[in-house]
């Protein structure tokens, strides 16, 4: 079958072929970029943190009329009721172990700065955000060290948390190692914290991701640095790690243990994000809810995007079978086949669809190259756009069939009726 | 006869279900979609204080190197404590204060219970008529208490609900962090989004409004911690002194200015200012000072999450497309009539008429796809919830003026929409139809 008469008859639909063309163009614009959306926002959702997040909890407390840590004796006081709570929770049954922690992965409070190779660097090589804790704090996380060594309790210190002292010591991430030295060679060589604050690589963890999911760290969100300090404040964080099954339980038993242990603090009972105890899985879920949101919509509008475009295909297409039920007639009569009645309308979308896929992938490029510049989005891969394609083409093909097989099934015996 | 041409519309929409079914239902998505994104960019993008925005003014100093400057070259969004302390001493603006963030613990009247920390903000007197707080009961404290650091404070209704009852509670006793805070009044429900006064604080958007304020000299003597803290360099001293008197920002400052020869004044005083400080040696880099209304600095602090742009781009999209396919489907449904349009030709209908037959068709169409919309953007309002932030969703709120616009769009797009079809239907050639039926 030659194209040339599809292309004449198409000639006399304009307004309609143009209508279906520019249709399939907008719907591949924005599902292209749409899924773009959902795909760069599901590797988000999955990126793991480096913790081995099962059976682990968070508590989270403010103490009532404690000192203010300005002064010596009152950092003493606030470590030794941080002490006790550590006590208190590892006396719980079902906990495997408990750590003091500033932070944790996902939380968006952060600890952060530059991260230097020589004191009083004018830029800072690197960026990293802070974790605080005692020795406690990796087998507690299950974090996986691959240099070095883990703090042992000697190496904990304990001060104020607007203090400014940096230990002599420090663990580092993989990521936070190979940024500032390349050539793997990171441990035990010195780095400045903030311009000036010496300190000693002594170990390297694989993995630690950023205790913030906002765009301040994004371009260092797996770098991470761990002082061996107890920071004593207002406020106090502790990590626990229960045994497989019994996180609920302990979560639960945690909150009247340290309120009987002490009633002068504040642990939060909100239901919602600002509860003071919440498992890790939780946090997680709080973390990455806007970007899980963002997702499932832009899912549902693609969805309906799809339908409302294949429904719009169904109906002009079978509109134009109604129309040219006669000429269908007269060709059957002439000697064609059902296959070839039926090839004909498959052809005639296949032009249509052809051209608005590639009005559709300059569309789709334009809206990415837009929203790079005006929001955070990088380029889209080419993959997405060819499976937007051929997704736009099956799309219409689908579509086509039903109106095209009624127009195969005109019988000749038309042509001969009602001239 | 309109009431004709709507009897021609339904017994026409009758006839082929299916097709009006698309219709409908296309339009319906499209606009649902599109309001409910809507009503969350309408909600974030609000102007919090429409009647007073262009006369409150933030100040912003850029007061670090230029290497730990942002990278979009904007001054920072909060003031060191030095700086608040300066431009309070010299009070340049009608009215003006200085705010930080706190959250104090609270004690229960009643024994019993566990205190509770209560978010609020430490601020100077003038704060509440500024910014025209609503009160309930009593009112702000005086500048004489603001010299004084008096331990006094103000409630919020909710605050005053949970400690006292929701009495009159002026010149009660309150337990703020150990310490016997007198009140002094009660706000009514008070909570503007964005929470202009602290965006370096809150970043934008907060559930629950301030549960308190108290004398921000109060606050200071009391070392009431503040919430967030950005610094070039860390403080050379510990604890509170420390982050006094380092160049760390962390306080907020919103200034009443009347005119825009105040205004210019007042650009002047914080250049002069800057440079003198400059000059000291206390700031380095450029100078780098802005003086913006409110909604101007509001938009160059991109308080409204990209999301919800993106969100919205993507919903009008979709609504572009479904009126892309209604005005395929109108083309196909208008044409297939041509017959009977042939025949109200030849019986003398004006081109007129026909024009006037078909876009109430489509006004049918377009308020049944409206009535399906409202329905739609009611089960949307519902479901964004579940994938919004909490803080954005507690925003989106269904209420006449978006139903309006929800009905409104519907047919004004359909009508639109059935503009070309029905310039169509009005050209068929009377003639050609009669003859070949």
């Amino acid at each position: 079958m030659t194209l040339h008469p599809i292309l004449v008859a198409l000639r006399r639909h304009k307004a309609g072929v143009v209508l279906i063309a520019l249709q399939i163009a907008l719907t591949l614009a924005i599902v292209c970029n749409a899924v773009f959306i959902i795909g760069q926002r599901v590797e988000r959702i999955g990126r793991p943190t480096g913790l081995h997040e099962k059976d682990l909890f968070m508590v989270e407390q403010t103490w009532v009329g404690a000192p203010s840590g300005d002064d010596p004796a009152s950092i003493e006081k606030l470590d030794a009721l941080q002490r006790a709570d550590l006590a208190t929770l590892r006396r719980l049954p079902g906990v495997v172990s408990v750590a003091a922690a500033n932070t944790l992965p996902l939380t968006n409070n952060s600890w952060g700065g530059g991260v230097s190779l020589k004191p009083n660097q004018q830029n800072a090589t690197t960026r990293s955000v802070f974790y605080f804790g005692d020795e406690q704090l990796l087998p507690t996380l299950g974090l996986k060290l691959i240099a070095g060594r883990a703090f042992n309790a000697g190496d904990i210190v304990h001060q104020g948390f607007r203090d400014t002292r940096t230990p002599p010591i420090v663990i580092v991430s993989k990521p936070l190692a190979d940024s500032l030295f390349p050539h793997g060679d990171a441990l035990g060589k010195t780095v400045y914290f903030d311009g000036s604050r010496a300190t000693t690589i002594i170990g390297i963890v694989a993995r630690l991701q950023s205790s913030s999911t906002s765009s301040w760290s994004s371009g260092f969100d797996y770098n991470s640095a761990i002082e061996p300090v107890r920071l004593d404040a207002y406020f106090s964080r502790y990590v626990v790690r229960t045994r497989p099954g019994r996180e609920q339980a302990v979560m639960a038993a945690a909150r009247d243990a340290l309120y009987a242990a002490n009633p002068m603090r504040v642990i939060s009972d909100d239901p919602g994000d600002d509860n003071g105890i919440r498992s890790f899985a939780q946090i997680r879920d709080q973390a990455y809810r806007a970007d899980k949101g963002m997702a499932i919509l832009m899912g549902v509008i693609c969805l309906i995007l799809l339908g409302v475009t294949a429904a719009g295909i169904v109906g002009l297409t079978s509109f134009w079978v109604g129309q040219r039920h006669r000429q269908i007639g007269v060709r059957r009569a002439l000697g064609a086949r059902k296959i070839d009645i039926l090839h004909y309308f498959q052809i005639e979308n296949g032009l249509i669809a052809g051209a608005g896929v590639l009005l559709g992938v300059l569309l789709a490029l334009g809206l990415n190259q837009w929203l790079m510049s005006h929001y955070e989005m990088t380029r889209m891969p080419l993959p997405y756009l060819l499976t937007g394609v051929l997704a736009m083409l099956a799309l219409g093909q689908a579509a086509v069939f039903v109106p095209a097989r009624r127009a195969s099934n005109v019988p000749p015996v038309v042509a001969t009726r009602s001239v | 006869m309109f009431g004709y041409y709507l009897d021609l519309a339904l017994r026409s929409l009758k006839r082929s279900r299916g097709l009006t079914a698309l219709m409908v239902l296309s339009i319906g998505l499209g606009v649902a979609s599109c309001m409910t994104t809507l009503a969350v960019f309408r909600a974030a993008s609000g102007d919090p204080i429409p009647w007073k925005s262009s006369r409150l003014f933030v100040p912003q100093m850029g007061i670090w190197q230029e290497s730990a400057r942002n990278a979009d070259g904007e001054p920072l969004d909060a003031l060191t404590y030095t700086d608040a302390m300066a431009l309070m001493r010299d009070h340049r603006a009608a009215r003006q204060s200085a705010i930080y963030a706190i959250a104090p613990a609270v004690f229960p009247a009643r024994s019993g219970q566990h205190p509770s920390t209560v978010g609020g903000y430490a601020v100077y007197g003038e704060f509440f008529r500024m910014l025209d707080v609503p009160f309930l009961y009593g009112q702000g404290w005086t500048s004489q208490e603001d010299a004084a650091a008096a331990p006094v404070v103000v409630l919020s209704r909710a605050l005053n609900l949970k400690a006292f009852g929701g009495i009159d509670s002026v010149g009660r006793m309150l337990d703020v962090s150990g310490h016997d805070y007198r009140v002094v009044g009660v706000t009514d429900d008070w909570n503007p989004q964005p929470v202009f006064y602290d965006v370096f604080g809150s970043g934008g958007f907060t559930p629950e409004g301030p549960g308190l304020f108290m004398p921000f000299t109060r606050a200071i003597a009391a070392k009431l911690s503040n919430g967030r803290t950005a610094c070039d360099k860390e403080p050379t001293q510990p604890g509170f002194a420390g982050l006094k008197q380092s160049d760390c920002v962390w306080i907020t400052f919103v200034a009443q200015l009347d005119s825009a020869a105040a205004a210019r004044a007042y650009r002047r005083y914080l250049d002069d200012y800057a440079g003198e400080q400059r000059r000291a040696g206390r700031f380095g880099g450029k100078p780098n000072n802005r003086l913006r209304d409110l909604p101007a600095f509001l938009d160059a602090e991109h308080v409204v999450p990209g999301d919800t742009k993106v969100m919205l781009l993507v919903a009008l999209g979709l609504l572009v497309v479904c009126l892309v396919n209604t005005v395929g489907l109108l083309l196909a449904k208008f044409l297939r009539r041509s017959a009977e349009i042939g025949v109200r030709r030849a019986l003398g209908a004006p081109r007129g008429a026909i024009h006037a037959q078909f876009l109430t068709e489509a006004g049918v169409i377009g308020l049944a796809g409206g009535t399906l919309g409202l329905g739609l953007t009611w089960l949307g309002m519902i479901e964004i919830r579940l994938v919004l932030p909490p803080r954005l969703a507690a925003l989106a709120q269904l209420d006449g003026s978006l139903l309006l616009a929800t009905m409104a769009t519907a047919v004004l797009c359909t009508v639109l929409a059935g503009l070309y079809p029905s310039f169509r239907a009005a050209r068929v050639q009377p003639a050609w139809q009669l003859k070949s039926s």
